[in-house]
């Protein structure tokens, strides 16, 4: 009897928890349709002007084909130099692994404005100017954690036998990596990618920090979130965006079942 | 005895090598530019000319003048509401995911934990504006059940709606590291415990709640120490009152052009956090030590 | 006798603190079905390992087929290796597993092909070639490890535990075709087992692993009738030990009070370590016998009483209580026609004689 109260109070938090978790992400689609030129309630209206509006609006596909370019460079970057330090840290023992580790993974913990604010002061007192490369630059940092996390759970996972016997049957270290490893992490390495092209996309106080003249789609937000006449096509492009990042999302996961399938692993892990 | 060394310090090459790149990287792009504000918070700036002559100035103006030490001293605060309130919503649910979910359907709870934050960052921020506003989703609701007359204010535009916007963003990070802490409890300890005649509440204060120390320390760091430095939400939401060194920063640098008084506040409030952070894990290690022994 | 295959001298592996091979040395003729067999943790996975390259010693050195290995990488040895575990390449089909090593040796593709095919027919999997190792069961997992490793054609084969996965039926099967493949292909085998019963039935010799070093290499036979020392001794077959006191040399053997039994003179030869220093009688259950009427004759007989009696069809096994024998002593007859089986409680007469008695160190 006891036991079921529990559950029940229990219960009951869920419910509130997951209203207050996904209450913006409801409302977003919500205002993205309605008719009336203040989001807020009462809904007036349906109506598809809003993203009729994006159509017309220039400066949106420019910050988005910056935020394409930053965020595709800074994935690949970052996994490649988080595949580089997770190999490292689960298959050798060298000295100082504890600090060389902690140290690349501080990005994860360090406030975003602390890196925006002294790449910015690296790159001003060089006299470089600013541009995506920087944001790139400071988007590799904080990513490459995120990849270094990632990828170590797949390389733990993968059964160092397979490795021994790839070189045991005559092939060298590299032909073992790209033949064996590599396959056989690929699921970590999509979601590596996947991750941190996610949060390059979504990035906003570096970015902020480092763009020049061109912005990135959240610094073309920034602008917008003030002009509040503005403010429901806001609401259509993160429409929009959510819709994307979930495709993307579904897409990657089934990519990931099928290569299980197909090599009969467990199913497990996944994007989280 | 020779051959040893010479096998351990080729593994200790080859790793030292293999994890080079992204050393050097985090060396170049965070290790030195870190170095270089520290340099700058001991320079000085009037209009667009630095002093490289080195002097505490900056911090005697970043620890004495009264509007940084308030704001220093809010910001540290709502840090560290957001990080209790954050952990507290975390707790029940990474303990139902992990004690009351079924092993395979766990991974589609955490999945759905994480859903809503594939949502724009800073739309999402502008949705609790919308939320919390005067017109706004909560004060229509209680209005419309007649529960209010008069939609409450004290809910947009100060430090409440900064601590519940970004205990909302960062619930998620709050939850997993708990929710994996959970999970490495042995379940035959629980038993063991009830078994020992522990009821459900004190089995909780003294098995589960202990064990998953570590978890909760984790979450409690990966919140604090971030949101320190968080500069949209407290824009948005935040209202006059509700700003925080993070916007200060930003303003140093930019419109007010004192880039080394930015680079103090920054460096000070790098200093602090991880100073308040050292002492939370000695703590915390002194307290499971006090424990085991 | 031809130079061994593989010759190694004072093989020593450390991991940290931890001795794993303490001075292993030991030699393995060509074409030899060789095991390497000990309680768990005594070494014999890394032994394996330093043979076949995946780790370097701490100190001595291999030769394999005459050619020193030191600083030699696990991929240019002429040993290839068959998994605990398989080590079937899951993304993989059966044929991609077993070209993989073929690829960089062969370059025609017919050739290579034929190879493949031929070496799946070996271990009987022909028409297998298109599976994925999850579609198999463990023991064709085996059968492709195998297939892979043996179409390269190695100097030796190197075999870790590869039947502990498989459950009894299928292990037995697998003990006999192994043993049949190796005559058949000729190369030197070495398997890795804790079982000893698999180490004596498919082995020509056996070295006995204690602690990271070798206790005893011998032939099956001599490993179970001349152990060198009570640790061998315990660990291949069943023995009972039993107190002994030594009178003193005699001629042709070593005169000894073996405790409930009495004197006796045991041959030389029984006392395989000596008897110096303290040591123990070791009798075989097979080596004691039931008198069951006066028409049985023993050189030496006793008394006892039967204590348990476990009945396995064709042997029954008897703890018999000795007096002057502090543990019931096991002793196994074998249940030919007419032969009635004793119930607990009852007296028996035991023979023995100096050549059932072993002195142990
Ligand atoms: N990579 C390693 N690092 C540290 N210690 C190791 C390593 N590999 C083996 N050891 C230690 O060396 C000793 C011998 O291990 P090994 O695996 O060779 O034993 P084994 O005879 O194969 O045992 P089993 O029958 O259980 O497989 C053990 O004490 C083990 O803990
Ligand atoms: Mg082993």
């Amino acid at each position: 009897m006891r036991t079921v109260g529990k559950l029940t109070w229990l219960h009951v938090y869920l419910v509130v928890f997951l209203v207050f978790l996904y209450a913006p992400a409801v409302l977003l689609p919500v205002f993205a349709f309605n008719s009336s030129r203040v989001v807020a309630f009462p809904l007036s209206g349906f109506t598809f002007d809003w993203f009729r509006l994006l159509l017309d609006t220039e400066p949106l596909f420019d910050a988005t084909r910056n935020s394409l370019i930053i965020a595709v460079i800074t994935a690949v970057f970052a996994t490649i130099l988080g595949t580089f330090a997770a190999r490292a840290s689960t298959r050798y023992r060298f000295p100082w692994k504890k600090g060389v580790m902690g140290f690349v993974m501080l990005p994860l913990v360090l406030p975003e404005i602390i890196v925006g604010v002294s790449l910015l002061v690296v790159i001003l007192q060089l006299g470089l100017n600013l541009s995506l490369w920087s944001i790139i630059l400071g988007h590799v940092l904080i990513c490459t954690p995120f990849c270094i996390a990632i990828l170590s759970a797949s390389f733990q996972g993968l059964d160092r036998s397979y490795e021994e016997a790839s070189h045991d049957l005559g092939r060298s270290h590299f032909a073992t990596f790209m033949l064996i490893t590599l396959p056989l992490v690929a699921p970590g390495i999509i979601a590596s990618l996947l991750v941190s092209f996610t949060i390059s996309l979504d990035e906003f106080i570096i970015a902020f920090f480092l763009s020049g003249t061109d912005a990135t789609l959240p610094v073309y937000i920034w602008g917008l979130v003030r002009f509040p006449q503005r403010l429901p096509s806001l609401m259509a492009l993160g429409t929009i965006l959510l819709v994307v990042s979930l495709c993307l999302l579904v897409a990657a996961e089934y990519v990931r079942r099928l290569g299980a399938r197909r090599t009969g692993t467990e199913a497990s892990g996944g994007f989280l | 005895m020779t051959a040893l060394a010479g096998r351990v310090s080729r593994e200790a090459r080859n790793g030292l090598l293999l994890v080079s790149p992204t050393l050097t990287y985090a060396l170049l792009l965070l290790a030195a530019p870190l170095a270089l504000v520290v340099l700058l918070s001991f320079w000085t700036q009037d209009f667009l000319e630095i002093h490289r002559d080195l002097t505490f100035e900056n911090y005697r103006v970043a620890w004495t003048e009264p509007i940084y030490r308030a704001l220093m001293l809010r910001s540290l605060k709502i840090s560290a509401l957001v990080t209790v309130f954050t952990v507290i919503l975390a707790f029940p649910i990474a303990y139902f995911i992990s004690f009351h979910v079924p092993t395979k359907r766990k991974p589609l709870w955490l999945f759905l934990i994480t859903i809503p934050f594939w949502t724009s960052y800073l739309i999402r921020i502008f949705l609790w504006k919308v939320i919390l506003g005067f017109n706004g989703v909560v004060n229509g609701s209680l209005v419309g059940l007649g529960l209010i007359d008069e939609p409450l204010s004290f809910i947009l535009y100060n430090q409440n709606a900064v601590v519940l916007t970004l205990s909302h963003a960062w619930v998620p990070f709050a939850i997993l590291p708990i929710y994996v802490a959970l999970e490495r409890i042995d379940r035959s300890l629980l038993e063991a415990a009830e078994d020992l005649g522990d009821g459900p509440v004190r089995r909780f204060l003294r098995v589960t709640l202990p064990l998953a120390m570590p978890g909760v320390l984790a979450a409690a760091l990966i919140v604090f120490i971030p949101t320190i430095g968080d500069y949209v939400t407290p824009r948005l939401v935040g209202g006059p009152n509700g700003l925080m060194i993070a916007n200060m920063i930003e303003l140093q640098f930019k419109k007010a052009n004192n880039a080394p008084l930015g680079a103090a506040l920054a460096i000070s409030a790098m200093v602090i956090v991880s100073a308040i952070s050292i002492v939370f894990l000695w703590l915390n290690r002194r307290y499971l030590a006090g424990r085991g022994g | 006798m031809s130079e061994p295959i593989i010759r190694m001298t004072g093989i020593e592996k450390a991991f940290g603190d931890v001795r794993a091979l303490k001075g292993v040395s030991m030699e393995v003729r060509v074409g030899e079905f060789f095991s390497l067999l000990g309680p768990s943790g005594c070494g014999k996975t890394t032994l394996l390992r330093v043979i076949a390259g995946f780790e370097e010693p701490t100190d001595g050195n291999i030769l394999i087929g005459g050619r020193p290995m030191d600083g030699v990488p696990a991929n240019r040895r002429p040993t290839n290796m068959v998994f605990q575990n398989y080590a079937v390449f899951p993304h993989m089909t059966v044929a991609e597993n077993v070209e993989y090593g073929l690829r960089v040796r062969i370059k025609d593709r017919n050739e290579r092909q034929r190879q493949v095919d031929d070496a799946l027919a070996m271990v009987g999997l022909e028409g297998f070639g298109a599976r994925h190792s999850h579609e198999l069961s463990g023991g064709q997992r085996q059968r492709v490890a195998l297939a892979r490793a043996l179409v390269l054609k190695p100097t030796v084969l190197l075999l870790d535990e590869p039947l502990s996965a498989l459950d009894k039926k299928l292990r037995e099967q697998m003990q006999s075709e192994l043993r049949h493949l190796q005559r058949a292909v000729g190369i030197t085998f070495i398997l890795v087992t804790h079982d000893q019963e698999e180490a004596l039935t498919m082995s020509d010799r056996v070295a006995v692993m204690f602690e990271g070093d070798i206790a005893q290499l011998a032939s099956p036979q001599d490993l179970y009738r001349r152990p060198v020392d009570r640790r061998v001794a315990g660990f291949i077959g069943v023995m009972n030990f039993i107190d002994v006191r030594v009178l003193g040399a005699v001629p042709g053997g070593v005169e000894v009070d073996v405790a409930g039994l009495g004197r006796v003179v045991v041959p030389a030869e029984q006392a395989p370590g000596g008897t110096e220093g303290p040591i123990v009688a070791g009798i075989r259950p097979e080596m004691l016998t039931v008198l069951f009427d006066d028409s049985d004759v023993a050189a030496r007989v006793t008394e006892g009483e039967i204590d348990e009696v476990q009945y396995f069809g064709d042997m029954t096994y008897y703890d018999v209580k000795i007096d002057g024998i502090g543990k019931p002593v096991t002793l196994a007859m074998r249940n030919t026609a007419g032969r009635r089986v004793l119930q607990p409680g009852d007296r028996a007469r035991i023979g023995w004689g100096p050549d059932s008695v072993l002195l142990l160190r």
